[in-house]
């Protein structure tokens, strides 16, 4: 079985759940942007949560199958067809050796989910499947796909009936504007306290320089500085710090003016000062944020970021109690 | 030198061991990662040092965020008593410096700069009052450099200049980032160095290019087979300038799989090292060359 690849769309990649624990040497997790969506379309065709699927940005590709398997899309609103006509997203669908999928556009969110019964079957690299574009690592020969390119697909070991959907109450999406919550720290303290007030009333806007390694968010108020001698190694711009490892979801903010929130391609570190981290349960909805759209910083302590990881696995566990 | 922690979210803490560069600050934070390694904590996913600093991330569904941190302040007392001395090797990397891809790169980027009307490395010599180009690649090449962090991307060396404060090149890193580096490109930003492992985008001021690949995700490189990724934190580099026809030799060797990099295995002392900077890197050059 494998998949053909008519037209790649904008920037397709194969993920899976991502590649842990080689940061140290500067590559990253990867792995889906909105994870929960990957998790939710490999249950519906009946994979295993972390197998590799289809990352599909604001504009989906066009697919053909050449063997029967269930399908399904998920994440943002990228509506499917299969020979041209409609399918949901959220609900797992049937196809036949020949069928082509291809997608109408982009409706809600910014990324789809295309998980295939079996799963995208490339090979495993230090431990995953996820497409690593910067380091030329993992999916399909490193990269975005092409026209062309043909995938291979896992045997499933059970496949997922067609028709099987999730409850629109389990589908978590970005409100408008986006509430991020974020745990200042980091080098918080280099900021004025004028700023800090600003820098989480101020209503942001995502910029069109947006990816997998970084959003990119502008419309705040400059930040303002504590001063300071720049310490031995950093660099005379305020923003600079002695070049140091940067969290998943810290945000980064050079020379004070756009604030950068890192993601699953994450650099693995370097020489600006971060305000703070967004919190785990709040990453995936980064991934569903379009250029243009709005976002405010919401600052929560420790307590609240745990009890917000809790609620995404209980929404994770429903899932799974909803597909079982 | 306080140590200063910080949460990176619910996953990370952040370690400040100094706000300044120094080895001392180095050692400091590899013996606390050596010992977070060595203590197997439940729930330690990923043990990152940095230059000055270092970061580890956690999953805190398996410990709690505060128990952490008291773990890694017990181990930091520990680890403050331990010998910063380090089992480590000496590379050569021969480098094309003034290469015509860098160049062409940077004039590409020119309005970015600090000083559109010279070249990086004029630059850098300039503001470092070392007169001439030349004499700024003998200071560049001469005192081998320090493998303080690796990352930003996969497999980039940090690189510390192992000589005296008074010493050490100094540069800005460009006024706005460049979209484009060449591979393989030597750089330089603040007291540091860095070889780009990939093409792509970068702030630091552009030296030379060496011919030797440091990372390879196909693993199809000679002596990168074993693991795609060559450095290491701790190791130590020392620059061989060539010329073009070298350059160009080295490039066929790689391809050819007829290279191997120069590598010794060396033990690093950081208090005698202190004592007698140029003695010591005498030695270590010793070492690496076998006179």
């Amino acid at each position: 079985m494998a998949i053909k690849v008519h037209s790649p769309g904008l920037s397709t990649t194969v993920q899976d759940l991502g590649r842990p624990g080689y940061y140290h040497i500067g590559i990253p997790l990867s792995g889906a942007m909105d994870r929960e969506a990957l998790r939710s379309a490999n249950l519906l065709v009946g994979n295993d949560e972390n197998a590799a699927g289809l990352e599909v940005v604001f504009m989906g590709p066009e697919l053909e199958f050449t063997a029967p398997a269930t399908v399904a899309v998920t994440g943002g609103e990228i509506p499917p067809k299969l020979n041209g006509e409609p399918r949901e997203t959220w609900k797992s669908f049937a196809v036949k050796a020949g069928d082509i999928l291809s997608f109408d556009f982009l409706k809600a969110g910014a990324r789809a989910y295309i998980a295939v019964s079996g799963g995208i079957d490339v090979p495993v690299v230090l431990g995953s499947r996820s497409t690593y574009t910067l380091g030329a690592l993992g999916g399909h020969q490193g990269r975005k796909l092409a026209a062309g390119d043909e995938l291979p697909v896992g045997t499933a070991s059970k496949s997922g009936a067609a028709g099987r959907t999730i409850p629109i109450s389990l589908r978590r999406m970005p409100g408008s504007p986006a509430t991020l919550r974020m745990l200042p720290g980091l080098y918080w303290h280099r900021i004025t306290e004028d700023a800090g007030k600003h820098f989480l009333t101020d209503t942001w806007k995502v910029a069109p320089e947006a990816d997998r390694i970084g959003y990119r968010f502008r419309g705040g108020q400059k930040l303002a500085f504590v001063d300071r001698k720049p310490p031995f190694g950093a660099g005379s711009d305020p923003s600079n710090i002695v070049d140091a490892c940067y969290p998943y979801g810290s945000i980064q903010v050079p020379g004070g003016t756009e604030p950068i929130v890192l993601h699953r391609d994450a650099v693995s570190g370097g020489g600006y000062f971060m305000v703070g981290t967004v919190i785990s349960a709040d990453m995936d909805l980064i991934g569903q944020l379009q250029p243009h759209m709005q976002a405010q910083f919401v600052a929560v302590d420790m307590a609240a970021a745990l009890k917000a990881r809790k609620d995404q696995d209980t929404l994770a566990a429903s899932v799974r109690s909803a597909l079982a | 030198m306080k140590t200063r922690y910080s949460f990176g979210g619910d996953e990370h803490i952040f370690v400040e061991c100094d706000e300044e560069m120094s080895l001392q600050a180095f050692f400091k934070g590899l013996s606390i990662t050596n010992g977070v390694r060595d203590s197997r904590i439940k729930g330690v996913t990923e043990i990152c040092p940095a230059n000055a600093s270092f970061q580890i991330k956690f999953n805190p569904d398996e410990i709690a965020p505060d128990d952490l941190l008291a773990e890694l302040k017990r181990i930091e007392e520990t680890a403050s008593k331990s010998v910063a001395s380090l089992k480590t090797r000496i590379i050569e990397i021969p480098v094309l410096y003034n290469d015509p891809w860098t160049h062409e790169t940077l004039m590409r980027f020119r309005e970015r700069h600090q000083d559109p009307s010279s070249t990086d490395i004029e630059y850098a010599a300039r503001i470092n009052d070392l007169g001439t180009v030349d004499n700024f690649i003998k200071a560049h090449s001469g005192a081998p450099w320090f493998v303080s962090m690796v990352g930003f991307v996969a497999g980039l060396p940090f690189l510390y200049q192992m000589a005296e404060r008074s010493k050490q090149i100094e540069v800005p890193k460009y006024l706005r980032p460049r979209t484009d580096t060449p591979k393989l490109t030597v750089g330089h930003g603040g007291c540091f160095g860095c070889i780009y492992s990939v093409r792509g985008a970068g702030g630091y001021q552009m030296f030379g290019v060496t011919p030797m690949p440091i990372y390879d995700p196909t693993q199809t490189i000679s002596y990168l087979k074993d693991f795609m990724v060559l450095f290491r934190p701790g190791d130590i580099v020392k620059w061989k300038p060539i010329d073009r026809e070298e350059y160009d030799q080295t490039v066929v060797d790689v391809e050819a799989g007829k290279f191997q990099p120069l590598i010794r295995e060396v033990i690093f002392a950081l208090d005698e090292f202190e004592k007698d900077i140029d003695g010591y890197n005498r030695k270590l050059q010793e070492a690496l060359y076998g006179h």
